[in-house]
């Protein structure tokens, strides 16, 4: 394929809405099993360590160690929400059914098929995140109106994921290759963004690196958001989590165009 | 807009280090049913990618219904089927549910497809079926609802990849039938096949295709007139060693395939009076068909 045309950037066009109806349908059969599994793994660890560790811990940065979790885990459960999503089930579609290449026979572009699946994955995490705000406030931890603006954040880390996770999809042989990315690339970074505990507990050099990861910028604006204040330098935070997003589509874009367009 | 449904010129297409495609000229008139043969790997489903704008060609130029391809592919599409080889009907939904979503692909609104499905199905002999599963349907259903969903934007021309591969004979008829339905509709078809019968039965015009080259062209009943003998003999047993040689002298094209012999001739009486006394040899005579032509340009070797 000619080099200009891979490297092209992507063309968006409304044709994508039909890609994302398409999987709006099949989820709104399986919406209530899908939500609730989305939601069992985080609540579970919230409640767990929350409430168990909590007890140990006491409080962190001047609250209960269960409000520092909720805002973690908020941002940590749409992190794994999108990229479940654009990892086995657009692989699934890409690969094993071959509903891409129908959809492509149709006066559909490769990159509608993508941009279709992008606003897929962050709109099913936004999903999985608005449950978790909801069981989150239900306990009373989340501050309102502040949190509203938490949901917008909440939307940027399921687009930066997803795409970061059809870029990881484009590269794959076969499902085993995503226990990869989730083991090496993942759970370090749920580790390293300060979802557990601040990351300046960390030496210097491991925060830098914290720094450079989407989820750590995720978590510094969701927790304060949830606490009710707004966030310190939340237009890097902010900036940081698009830059992905739209970097990370655009790498999505050119793999996937070398896999299937030869 | 030039008048040919599609038309290709100069058409090449190299992988790596093989060249696919290597220089193809084809054009197909409005109405007309055209095949595309040839064995595996011959480059007839790269050929169809690129005549869509699945892949982009290293030269050549092409026009589907007027429109240039690869640069206007989404808008020539618009009035196409595609009927791919292997099934990828959306095993998430249910057959109604398929030409729906379908349809949507098409920007068709849902108002303006739902009152086409049942018509849809009942051409493809799913009536009753609509909320039947794709799991839950036949090898021969599931090309049928293929078909159908093919035709749920009203195309003017379809493209088949191996439209019967792997049917049973009656959902191979059933879908001859439907393609013949389809043609007497006005509609312009483009199939590949390796089924040198489909071909024969459905085509006014085939190309056979070899190497990446299209090596012969025209209506199947003229090429088989004008590049083969109409008489062919096949004969096996034991013995038929022997019996090959004395066939050489009563026929101009002898030849041997594993423990059968072939003879070509314009007239295979003597061929025949010479197997009088031979007891065990069994031979069939029969015309000479797309087949016999297909294998004279092609050879004998597997592809594989």
């Amino acid at each position: 394929m000619a080099a200009a045309r891979l490297y092209a950037l992507p063309g968006f066009s409304l044709r994508a809405i039909a890609v994302w109806r398409r999987h709006f349908l099949v989820w709104r059969k399986l919406a209530v099993p899908s939500i609730l599994g989305n939601l069992a793994d985080p609540l579970l660890m919230l409640f767990g360590l929350g409430y168990g560790l909590g007890a140990v811990i006491g409080s962190v940065e001047g609250t209960s160690y269960f409000a520092f979790l909720a805002g973690g885990f908020l941002a940590s459960s749409t992190m794994y929400a999108a990229s479940f999503e654009a990892l086995y089930s657009a692989f699934s579609r890409m690969h094993v059914q071959r509903t891409w290449e129908a959809i492509v026979y149709a006066p559909m572009t490769l990159e509608d098929v993508l941009a279709g699946e992008w606003i897929w994955a962050a709109t099913k995490s936004l999903a999985a995140g608005l449950c978790m705000l909801a069981v989150v406030t239900l306990f009373g931890y989340a501050s309102w109106p502040m949190s509203l603006a938490a949901i917008a954040v909440v939307a940027l880390v399921g687009l930066a994921f997803a795409a970061l996770g059809l870029a990881i999809n484009a590269l794959a042989s076969g499902y085993d290759f995503f226990s990869y990315y989730i083991t090496l690339v993942l759970t370090p970074m749920m580790m390293l963004s300060g979802v557990f505990f601040p990351v300046d507990k960390l030496p210097e050099a491991v925060q830098a690196v914290c720094q450079l990861l989407p989820l750590y910028h995720g978590v510094a604006l969701v927790r304060p958001l949830l606490a009710g204040s707004a966030p310190d330098g939340a237009l890097l935070h902010l900036t940081v989590l698009a830059a992905y997003a739209l970097a990370g589509f655009y790498l999505a874009t050119v793999l996937t165009r070398r896999r299937l367009m030869k | 807009m030039s008048a040919a449904a599609l038309s290709v010129t100069g058409l090449r297409k190299r992988f790596d280090d093989t060249e696919v495609v290597c220089g193809v000229n084809l054009e197909v008139t409005p109405g007309e049913c055209f095949g595309l043969l040839g064995p595996n790997g011959a480059g007839k489903t790269t050929t169809l990618n690129l005549c869509l704008g699945m892949t982009e060609p290293d030269a050549g130029a092409i026009r589907l219904l007027g429109e240039p391809v690869p640069a206007r592919a989404r808008e020539a599409r618009a009035a196409v089927g595609v009927v791919p080889q292997f099934d990828n009907l959306d095993p998430d939904f249910s057959v109604a549910e398929n030409l729906l979503v379908y349809g949507r692909y098409f920007g068709m609104a849902d108002r303006d497809i739902a009152p086409r499905i049942p018509g849809l199905l009942e051409f493809a002999g799913l009536g009753g079926r609509a909320d039947a599963k794709i799991r839950a349907l036949s090898g021969g259903m599931k090309r049928r609802l293929t078909l159908a969903r093919a035709l749920v934007n009203d195309p003017r021309l379809l493209f088949m990849d191996e439209p019967t591969t792997g049917l049973d004979p009656q959902a191979r008829h059933l879908i001859w039938e439907r393609l013949r339905r389809l043609a007497q509709q006005g509609r312009t078809l483009i199939l590949t096949t390796h089924f040198m019968q489909e071909a024969e039965r459905l085509c006014s015009r085939v190309a056979i295709m070899d190497r990446g080259r299209i090596i012969v062209e025209g209506p199947p009943r003229a090429l088989i007139a004008s590049h083969i003998e109409p008489q062919v003999l096949e004969v096996h047993g034991p013995g038929v060693e022997q019996w090959m040689a004395r066939a050489r002298a009563l026929a101009p094209r002898v030849e041997r395939a594993g423990q059968t012999v072939f003879c070509y001739a314009q007239n295979v009486e003597g061929a025949i009076a010479s197997l009088a006394d031979q007891d065990e040899l069994v031979y069939l005579h029969r015309p000479a068909n797309l087949e016999d032509l297909f294998l004279k340009l092609t050879g004998r070797d597997l592809r594989d």
